[in-house]
């Protein structure tokens, strides 16, 4: 689904700059907007999701929950979570959380990812999976601070939500959010969203929601995929969403200046190496050597 | 199992039909050793193929990234696999002694070729020793973050937090063996007749007696006690 | 709905009470939202289970399934202690003011006429005091102890927020805030819709937990007005059009009843339903029921119906009694009924006690099923182990599938919960053999009618004089049947003010019921659509979404019945002399001379308001009634009767006498009595429901729907999960007095333990949706485990309370 190529202004595993020649103006960056507030957990937004791109997941089993499929998997890109938490005030509440790739602004995946080109980041801050350069290594797994990408067993190769790129590309939504029926997904600029988040934590807050909040964790730059929290102070409530995700250190040592230190040390090493047989040279056996080995060796057979 | 058994090669190598040339490793040896050698060129090339953008390009050599990701562990797997029964081989010669940490000290005469200075070496030096362990150690981190990083069959078995710190220690072994075996190969090329040994399996007394002293003389002693004592 | 989809949005407090609208009508439930955040509207839900509904509501409170009416009889108690009333509206539109006969009589739990064998009333004394002059006696007092409001208010006080909290389980705080929030909606300007499901009507108490609900509306002034009213959510797509056509074994088309066997006399039939008003100068339109009658017997049988055979009133059935599922499937065990044309239908899964389904089915000579699925009914002879444990060696039923296409492979009307008429088009040709139903039923009634011709037979008349002028008699259009629902003129219509003038020439289609006739110069197949195909076209066709007063009520979409109506009784939105109680949502006003505004009215347009007539044109009193006279089976006020599987010995409000610990005037047959299971062996209350993730027994057909809800479950609370050692993913089996399911167990905080009667009580939830067959992985039908028991007023089958027994397995 690659879009053109001047849109895209990252790519993984590439160290010289992606085009930048178009200047990004106001309301360029999407993000879709997860009301948790307004979401009943209905789950067409799964059926969406598995209807435009073709998805299929197994029909699977009940674990004893409402979550299904189980887990998010290579044909399951989003999933309704849900969880069962007792307020101070000792009410129930059921949150229930659409799950699926967040889309960062610094991508964990991308970073991680070793092959050119098989992670992208788009001028409008969707992260895009371009399966055709996936090589199946797994890494983008490793380095996604939300654990979203999910390797096929078919193919090997990693799949997660595109937000539906080739949708915005044309100017459509993403299919979940034309699937939703409350209006607890929206979609459009980065900035509108953050608008109608604002008013919606105004109402909400008007309903005893103290701690109502949008969920645009700056420890990844930001995402493309934002929350409305009813508390906004316990993600964790919300089956585990990372009160402050950032890219792990070990992925950041790894792929950062552990890079061209790595490459620098083992240059260092072989010319070393290279400038001691200029400046020393070689060490070898001369005829005084040998000489001297005879004698050791005679000596030796006499006395044993 | 120790070279100085004396087989009929042994014989051979000990006599001086062979213009005085010591058999220092056996064919099985040699070929042993040029298996984890050709592993461990394969495994870096590709493994430095996912390690750095810069040398993805080296994943060509494999058939492209798909195969790269595919064949690096199995072949980390066979160089591993190749060097278990040479370090068995090898292992109880390269044993630390009081005098390699003599050798260790003096380390400023080892690379100034000043070897008159330097304690009686045996079968191995130092270095040649600490290449030994830094292998061992290198190895064993590799296997262990290797299962961990393998994504094909492992990773699903370890959170997030153990596949991502495998993958750091996975480039830090990476890196510190790849370096090792950069002084290995050096040193085989700086001190004359190393290549011929690890080629051809010979060497010649003035190289035993110079480089590796103690060794020459107990293969010597040894030699001499085992020849028949004329009446 | 008696307001619609749209209007929800209007709402200032929305209660979701016998229902889980979020769950059941994701769709719909969107105009709650719209409601939430751009009306500040606060919802409430009241159910056994915190549910998708609740998960989004502002307050929630927990009830035990079956005690709605305790709940809602405390809130009308609340609300009459506190004076927490829209006076101006109880007084002029509803029969607060209205005197009722000396003899009738409320004593524990009873009505008087109560005859306890039949399990039935003598209704007469449940009536009105009515004067010399032929009305109603009124006192606009309220001082009379016997007129509505005082016998009301004496009612109810027994209905303390202690009892309900004894009874239904609810935590007394709880219920008083929703009374209180409730009670805000008193005032003019502020409104309530009530949303309700099978959550209400599936009870052996239903009708009356619905008219309960109504009554607290009406105090409150919120019937008629814009974000108002009682909400039927309808669960299939076309369930309100089928009753609308009177598929209803006791119903024409258009709500008129069938005559009973004692009503052979035309006139007589007419006359007991065309009420006289009850009250001065009051509209009481089921006066022009002879149009409405005698057009639909020219839409039937054309010139077979004429003046002189009464309008073939003899072809109509007279019925003995009720023919409806629960009466139909005991006929066919005890073999009185042989054969079985299942159209559309699932009842191996749909009816009651799978148990006797099984037998019943087996029973018959032959069975026919017009399906687009293979449905479980279609296969009940086969055996699948324990989800279908049959000898299918002894069951002898000849079973023919008739695949039929699906709703989206045909066109054609369908009516939604709003009563709009929406006509839809053919998105993909039915795969196969499959016919739509239309043709199949053509093609049945065509050779019948031939066997008739060519054989004779008794009574042929009805069949071989039917009206049949489809231009292919085997293939009727959709078109055709619409146009003939709505009906047109057979002669040229004079206006009956000046008969010079043609309204209407002979063969034009009808723009409303207005211009039905009862000299048989109209035909309307059911005359509350008439319109719908109008002299301008296809109304249900319009897609029109422009709202040009911004209140949503969009009268150029698509068709509403009647007369395109968009809120029933929207007159009594306005105070007695014309003017909106609530100007920013008016929906009419009186302009000095008309009616008129966002909606159509529905009163008599030209109706002065200063002539008193009341807004509930339907009714002969022309206000609404709180006191339902002789139309419940159970009595005129709603009264608490207990679950007939409950785990309580006896019912709190009337402890004394045991005949009123059920519902007295259920009919409850011999063996279905003796499948009752008592609380000793099945201590714990069940419901059954349904998920948003499936369609009844349609979808698990489906992958996209078999992947999001794979497999059967049943939900536990997590304190009853504890004492039996249940853990969430556990497999459970849960029996009743008439067989058991084993599913997994989904240990749930949402269900809790309530303290009722002084003792914890465990509910069960079991959704239904499995089966066994489809793709979802096999599961055990849920009715394994109901009861069979109805609505005693509308039948319904009793699915939402009943007794079981959990145990890990």
């Amino acid at each position: 689904m690659a879009l053109q190529s001047l849109d895209i202004v990252r790519r993984s595993a590439t160290t010289s700059r992606s085009p930048q020649i178009r200047e990004p103006s106001g309301g360029r960056e999407v993000a879709k907007l997860i009301d948790t507030t307004k979401c009943i957990g209905c789950k067409a937004c799964q059926v969406a999701c598995m209807e435009w791109n073709d998805l299929r997941d197994e029909i699977g089993t009940n674990i004893g929950q409402y979550q299904n499929p189980a887990d998010l998997s290579a044909n399951t890109w989003t999933l309704m979570r849900f969880a069962e938490v007792e307020n101070s005030k000792g009410d129930l509440e059921w949150l229930i959380r659409k799950d699926g790739c967040m889309h960062c602004a610094d991508p964990g995946c991308l970073k991680a990812c070793p092959s050119p080109g098989a992670i992208v980041q788009y001028a409008n801050g969707i992260v895009d999976f371009q399966e055709e350069n996936c090589i199946g290594c797994g890494y983008c797994i490793a380095g996604c601070p939300f654990d979203i990408p999910r390797i096929s067993k078919k193919d090997k190769k990693v799949y997660k939500c595109t937000l539906c790129s080739d949708r915005v590309a044309v100017g459509l939504e993403p299919a979940c959010i034309k699937a939703c029926p409350t209006g607890a997904l929206v979609f459009g600029t980065k900035d509108d969203m953050k608008q109608h988040a604002a008013e919606r934590i105004e109402d909400l807050k008007s309903r005893g929601f103290e701690q109502a909040g949008l969920y645009d964790p700056a420890g990844v730059g930001g995402t493309h995929v934002m929350y409305v929290l009813h508390h906004a102070d316990q993600p964790h409530n919300y089956v585990d969403l990372p009160a402050d995700p950032r890219i792990s250190r070990a992925v950041l040592l790894w792929k950062g200046f552990s890079k061209p230190l790595g490459l620098a040390v083992m240059a260092l090493t072989a010319l070393a190496g290279f400038f001691h047989y200029i400046r020393v040279g070689p060490d070898e056996t001369d005829a005084s050597d040998e000489a001297a080995a005879h004698e050791l060796a005679k000596r030796l057979e006499k006395a044993p | 199992m120790s070279d100085l058994e004396l087989g009929p090669e042994r014989r051979d190598a000990a006599s001086p039909e062979h213009r005085g040339m010591i058999l220092r490793y056996t064919a099985g040896e040699r070929t042993n050793h040029w298996m984890v050698a050709m592993a461990f060129v394969l495994a870096a090339l590709s493994g430095l193929a996912l390690f750095h953008p810069a040398l993805f390009g080296l994943s060509g050599l494999f058939g492209g990234g798909p195969w790269t990701r595919i064949l690096h562990p199995f072949i980390g797997l066979a160089m591993l696999l190749a060097f278990l029964p040479f370090a068995l081989r090898v292992g109880s010669e390269n044993r630390m002694q009081p005098r390699d940490w003599a050798w260790l000290r003096q380390y400023r005469d080892v690379v100034m070729n000043r070897e008159d200075r330097l304690p009686e070496v045996g079968r191995y030096n130092a270095g040649q020793k600490l290449v030994f362990y830094a292998i061992v150690l290198c190895l064993t981190g590799l296997l262990l973050s290797g299962v961990a990083i393998w994504r094909a069959y492992f990773s699903i078995y370890f959170p997030a937090v153990v596949v991502r710190w495998g993958a750091v220690l996975h480039a830090l072994c990476a890196l510190v063996l790849i370096c090792t075996i950069i002084v290995h190969i050096y040193a085989a090329i700086w001190v004359k007749g190393s290549v011929e040994a690890m080629t051809r399996g010979r060497v010649t007394r003035g190289w035993a007696w110079k480089h590796h002293r103690a060794w020459f003389r107990e293969i010597m002693t040894r030699a001499a006690n085992s020849r028949p004592r004329p009446d | 709905m008696t307001n619609h989809w749209v209007d929800i949005k209007n709402a200032d407090i929305v209660l979701i009470m016998g229902g889980n609208a979020a769950e059941a009508h994701p769709c719909g439930f969107k105009w709650v939202t719209e409601a939430k955040a751009h009306n500040k509207a606060r919802l409430i839900v009241v159910d056994p289970r915190f549910t998708r509904s609740a998960s989004v509501a502002d307050v929630y409170a927990p009830i035990r399934t079956g005690t709605d009416i305790v709940f809602l009889g405390g809130v009308v108690s609340y609300l009459l202690a506190n004076d927490k009333i829209q006076h101006e509206y109880v007084k002029n539109y509803t029969d607060f003011t209205f005197i009722v006969r000396e003899d009738f009589a409320f004593t524990d739990g009873l009505y008087s006429g109560y005859n306890a064998e039949k399990h039935s009333y003598d209704k007469s004394t449940w009536d009105y005091e009515i004067g010399p002059d032929g009305f109603v006696k009124v006192d606009p007092s309220l001082a009379h102890p016997r007129c509505v409001y005082q016998l009301m208010k004496q009612h109810y006080a027994r209905y303390t927020p202690e009892m309900v909290a004894r009874v239904c389980g609810t935590p007394q705080e709880k219920f008083l805030q929703i009374c209180e929030m409730m009670a805000s909606t008193a005032t003019p300007t502020r409104a309530m819709t009530m949303m309700y499901a099978l959550g209400w009507t599936q009870h052996s108490v239903g009708s009356q937990m619905i008219r309960q609900g109504a009554m607290v509306q009406m105090l409150l002034g919120n019937i008629g007005v814009a974000g108002g009213g009682m909400n039927a959510l309808r669960g299939h797509s076309n369930i309100q059009g089928l009753t609308d056509l009177g598929l209803m074994s006791n119903l024409l088309p258009g709500y008129i009843n069938l005559p009973s066997e004692n009503e052979q006399d035309y006139a007589k039939f007419i006359a007991a339903r065309a009420f006289k008003p009850l009250r001065p100068n009051q509209l009481s339109y089921w006066q022009n029921l002879d149009k409405f009658v005698v057009s639909l017997m020219k839409a039937w049988w054309g010139d077979g119906a004429t003046a002189e055979n009464n309008w073939a009133y003899d072809y109509l059935p007279k019925l003995d009694k009720l023919y409806d599922m629960l009466q139909v499937f005991e006929l066919m065990s005890q073999g009185k009924m042989n054969g079985f044309i299942c159209q559309g239908f699932n009842p191996l899964a749909a009816a009651p006690n799978k148990a006797k389904m099984n037998l019943s089915l087996a029973k018959l000579k032959y069975l026919v099923v017009m399906d687009p699925l293979a449905t479980e009914t279609s296969e009940f002879w086969r055996n699948f182990g324990e989800h279908n444990d049959v000898d299918s060696a002894r069951i002898q039923t000849e079973v023919f599938r008739l695949p039929t296409s699906c709703f989206a492979e045909e066109e054609g009307s369908l009516t939604n919960s709003s009563r709009w008429l929406q006509w839809h088009w053919k998105g993909a040709e039915p795969p196969g053999e499959a016919r739509s139903d239309l043709r199949i039923m053509a093609e049945i009634f065509t050779r019948m009618r031939a066997l008739y011709q060519n054989e004779g037979g008794t009574f042929a008349d009805p069949i071989l004089k039917l009206s049949w002028p489809y231009a292919r008699p085997t293939d009727p259009t959709p078109q055709e049947l619409a146009r003939e629902f709505s009906g047109k003129a057979l002669k040229d219509l004079a206006d009956p003010k000046d008969p010079t003038k043609v309204t209407r020439k002979a063969g034009e289609q009808l723009a409303g019921f207005a211009e039905l006739r009862n000299d048989g110069s109209t035909s309307s197949g059911c005359w509350i659509f008439c319109g719908a195909w109008g002299p301008t076209g296809n109304l249900m066709a319009r897609r029109d979404n422009s709202d040009p007063t911004g209140i949503g009520q969009n009268i150029n979409w698509a068709f509403a019945w009647p007369a395109n109506r968009r809120v029933l009784y929207n007159r009594a939105s306005c105070d007695p002399s014309g003017k909106p109680f609530n100007p920013d949502r008016a929906l009419i006003s009186w302009n000095g001379s008309a009616w008129g505004g966002a909606d159509i009215p529905d009163f008599k347009v030209d109706e002065d308001p200063t002539h008193g007539m009341g807004p509930f044109i339907m009714n002969p009193e022309g206000v609404a009634r709180f006191f339902a006279r002789t139309n419940m089976a159970e009595g005129p006020f709603p009264e608490h009767y207990e679950p007939f599987e409950t785990p309580l010995a006896t019912n709190p409000l009337s402890p004394t006498e045991p005949r009123a610990l059920n519902n007295p005037a259920a009919r409850v047959f011999d063996d279905d009595r003796k499948a009752f299971g008592k609380p000793a062996q099945f201590p714990h209350a069940a419901t059954t429901y349904r998920l948003t993730e499936h369609f009844h027994y349609w979808t698990k057909h489906v992958r996209l729907n078999a992947i999001i809800q794979p497999e059967q479950f049943v939900e536990i609370g997590d304190a009853l999960a504890k004492d039996l050692g249940i853990a969430s993913g556990d497999w459970v089996k849960v029996e009743s007095n008439r067989g058991y399911i084993k599913a997994v167990a989904v240990v749930t905080k949402r269900l809790r333990a309530l303290q009722v009667d002084g003792k914890t009580l465990h509910h069960v939830g079991i959704p239904i949706h499995w089966g066994f067959k489809g793709l979802a992985k096999p599961g055990f039908l849920a009715n394994t485990l109901t009861p069979v028991v109805g609505d005693a007023n509308s039948q319904t089958p009793e699915f939402k309370s009943f007794l079981v027994r959990v145990e890990k397995l």
